[in-house]
């Protein structure tokens, strides 16, 4: 199962993970845990996620391939391993993703020297959970659109606004936050703030409630907020540029600094199983061959995602170096998404019960999974702005806006 | 060499063939070059049935360069190229549509290497320079090694051949035909040159101009010994298939790739309402579904001739799902190239008709992407009434 490829030091880390995680799996906890790290609701969740992402740092799993002066661990293609084992051991989820995989990369790259040391340690452990502070009600696909404001007084700044979708909002210690602090430019009046939430004067922060029933994201609302000016990440007016930089990691085109969760073949095969215990017609669903058709078909479009990631790494078969990369999200979500909801139309009449019903197939989990799936589809720029990115970036065609 | 390799075994001599082959058939077929040989007039294939030009100039050049052993081992005098190289010249083939018996003579190749030693002088053959191209279809056009209704009769030492095979690709094209036959229980592979006494072709007439097809009719072909390649031709049919489906799927990719790149410059330049028409969503997001569905096929490609180059079991799996991906994005991107270019691309005129053609033929051989999928159901879910666990 080790690629070929890898070097000795890389052979023995992933060898090491996959000992480790096996080893140190946790046990199931009383309560039932969400699909991801957007979906946390409860203290209960919080506690038991963030308890693992410590000792998964701990062990060297997470930040595996960041400087050792910034809490890292100072190697060279580790973290990918670590990634891949973590979904093979099929383990829970790293509950700091906005931490992970947008502020501590944007850190790296934008921070100052004392901000490196100062934040990416706590968003490794997970001690210090992250939330995201681009969206607003009117400011969505527009994202340059922001209307929350930072003005600068004496030292530092004053923010007033109103940002929305905010995961993990209500158990987050800092937001990267957007703000304008121009309105003479768009684009160029942004700048990009290191914000403090949790028991922050003039935060506020209000559970916002999803079509699946859940809570897990929020609205913010900052009155008269202070911070200091040494929260500011990268120069006044070039926000923009560094918000690129998160969105390049959210949308999966970097290397994240930690990872866990699904891979690409765990829901065909839970479609199979779930075809071979429905009925369709009286007869078996696994032997219905529009049913075959419709698995099989995303049973391709999983091997094809995965073959893409692989072949962005062969700069011989890639005409246009983002041409792969930018399809990730785009392709991702919406394969999740297709899969979720063919498990529902196997499902047939069982289709209809949701979680809290005892008859339920897989406990609820494909209705509940195919609600969730246009979180994935709307957030990190909607998929229907994903492909106006890559008809203007990589077909040339003219910019929609 | 591992089907796992980071880079599917794509090196920089299969990067160098594929280059070359980029530059060959783009200075001498550009598309102009292409539709003067086999568009110049309508009436010519479709009205008067007569068979489109092909430059055998160039593909002499072809032959020159060694293009015919590509997949011939090197004890034959081939040069033996990985299914990734292959794979990568294909793709420039078909971006070029070129119109010769390169991809009907891989593919019997695939199945004289799969053979065994009796095959051996007949790939040497190929390797100097014979084309070849398979028999191995029946009437009903069944996609499975083992249909073919061409019965061997026994004589002398070796046999002679009656019957019918069906949907011989670019027949006309090629030197030598590699019959599957039956001989009661047996199932021969025999090589028959195309002027071979008692062998007539009779064209299909196809709407693709740059392939030429044809029913092959064996009225007592005499078959020598020598010229019986295989006596297990099923068999070394099979362990043939999935390199045959990986090069009609780099063919699809590579003509999938001038059509998405072709249909983008039109939606650049064509303005309507005081704009290139690439503005519109309309136009830019089915571009862009269309490059998904290319992407997809050309991953899945690459990975399953990787599979064949080193022996992966799940190589027919991998062939088959970059053959069904790759006939499902041929068959959008072509939809799509003759919509978005409006009323020009509904004409003869205009280039997309050519690549749409070849396309909407490459997708039916060995069977399009639905066919695919219901193979690859029964490997991956389980036959229909099969047992459950």
């Amino acid at each position: 199962m080790s690629e070929p490829t890898l070097r000795p030091e890389q052979r023995e880390f992933q060898e090491y993970a996959r000992r480790w995680l096996a080893e140190n799996a946790p046990p199931a906890p009383k309560f039932r845990l969400p699909l991801s790290a957007i979906e946390v609701m409860t203290v209960a969740q919080r506690d038991y996620l963030q308890d693992w992402q410590r000792r998964c740092y701990e062990a060297g799993l997470v930040g595996c391939d960041y400087p050792t002066a910034y809490g890292g661990g100072g190697h060279e293609g580790f973290q990918r391993l670590a990634n891949l084992e973590m979904s093979r051991a099929r383990v829970p989820f790293l509950i700091n993703l906005v931490g992970l995989n947008m502020a501590a990369p944007t850190i790296l790259v934008h921070g100052s020297e004392e901000q490196k040391r100062r934040f990416i340690p706590g968003a490794l452990r997970g001690d210090e959970i992250w939330c995201q502070g681009f969206s607003e009600p009117g400011a969505g696909s527009d994202m340059a659109n922001q209307q929350t404001s930072a003005e600068r007084r004496g030292d530092g700044w004053v923010v007033n606004g109103h940002k929305v979708w905010t995961s993990l909002g209500h158990f987050a210690k800092w937001m990267i936050l957007l703000a304008r602090t121009s309105r003479e430019h768009k684009h160029d009046g942004l700048s990009y703030f290191l914000c403090p939430i949790e028991g922050h004067a003039g935060v506020t922060v209000r559970p916002l409630v999803k079509i699946t029933g859940e809570s897990g994201f929020n609205e913010v609302l900052f009155e008269d907020v202070e911070i200091p000016d040494s929260l500011r990440l990268g120069s006044v007016g070039q926000g923009w540029a560094v918000a690129m930089t998160t969105l390049t990691y959210e949308r999966g085109a970097g290397e994240s600094a930690g990872g866990g969760g699904g891979d690409g073949a765990g829901p065909i095969a839970r479609l199979v199983a779930l075809a071979r215990r429905s009925r369709r017609g009286g007869a078996c669903a696994a032997d219905d061959p529009i049913t075959r058709d419709a698995i099989v078909a995303e049973a391709i479009a999983a091997e094809g995602l995965r073959q893409n990631m692989r072949r962005a790494r062969v700069p011989a078969l890639c005409d246009h170096p983002l041409r792969l990369p930018l399809q990730q999200k785009l392709l991702s979500t919406e394969l999740f998404q297709r899969c979720a909801r063919l498990g529902v139309e196997i499902a047939g009449a069982a289709g209809t019960l949701y979680k809290l019903d005892a008859a339920a197939p897989d406990a609820g989990h494909w209705p509940l999974a195919y609600l969730n799936s246009y979180g994935g589809t709307i957030a990190a720029g909607t998929n229907e702005i994903q492909r106006n990115i890559l008809g203007e970036r990589v077909l040339g065609l003219p910019k929609t806006k | 060499m591992s089907s796992a390799a980071r880079d599917f075994g794509f090196g920089p001599d299969e990067e160098l063939l594929r280059d070359q082959a980029r530059k060959l058939l783009g200075d001498h077929l550009p598309v102009a070059r292409l539709r003067a040989l086999v568009a110049a007039d309508p009436a010519a294939a479709y009205e008067r049935g007569e068979r489109p030009a092909w430059d055998e100039g160039l593909w002499k050049q072809l032959v020159a360069l060694g293009w015919t052993g590509l997949a011939v081992p090197e004890a034959r005098g081939g040069s033996a190229v990985k299914m990734v190289g292959i794979a990568g010249l294909i793709e420039e083939v078909g971006r070029h549509a070129l119109p010769s018996p390169l991809i009907s003579t891989l593919c019997a190749s695939y199945a004289l290497r799969a053979a065994g030693d009796a095959a051996a002088p007949w790939l040497e053959r190929i390797a100097a320079g014979a084309s070849a191209t398979l028999a191995t279809t029946d009437a009903a056009g069944s996609w499975e090694p083992g249909a073919c209704e061409v019965e061997a009769r026994p004589e002398g030492d070796g046999c002679s051949l009656v019957g019918w095979a069906h949907f011989v690709q670019d027949a006309f094209k090629a030197d030598l035909l590699v019959v599957s036959a039956r001989l009661g229980d047996e199932s021969l592979l025999c090589v028959v040159p195309r002027h071979a006494v008692g062998l007539t072709l009779q064209q299909n007439h196809i709407h693709d101009l740059t392939r030429d097809q044809a029913t092959a009719h064996f009225a007592g072909v005499r078959v020598p010994a020598d010229a019986i390649a295989s006596r297990e031709g099923v068999a070394a049919l099979e362990s043939a298939w999935p390199a045959m489906l990986v090069t009609l799927a780099a063919d699809l990719c590579g003509i999938g790739e001038w059509q998405l790149q072709t249909t983008a410059e039109y939606a650049r330049t064509r303005k309507q309402f005081e704009r290139p028409i690439g503005f519109f969503q309309a136009v830019k997001h089915p571009l862009v579904d269309g490059m998904l569905a290319l992407d997809r096929a050309r991953s899945l490609l690459y990975h399953a001739a990787c599979c064949i180059d080193a022996g992966d079991p799940e190589a027919p799996v991998a062939a088959r799902m970059a053959k069904s991906a790759a006939s499902d994005a041929g068959a959008f991107l072509s939809d799509r190239s003759v919509q978005l270019h409006g009323g020009i691309g509904f004409t003869w005129e205009c280039d997309v008709h050519l690549f749409f053609k070849r396309s909407l033929h490459g997708q039916a051989l060995l069977g399009d992407g639905v066919f695919q999928r219901r193979k690859l159901a029964d490997a991956l879910i389980g036959p229909i009434g099969g047992a459950r666990p």
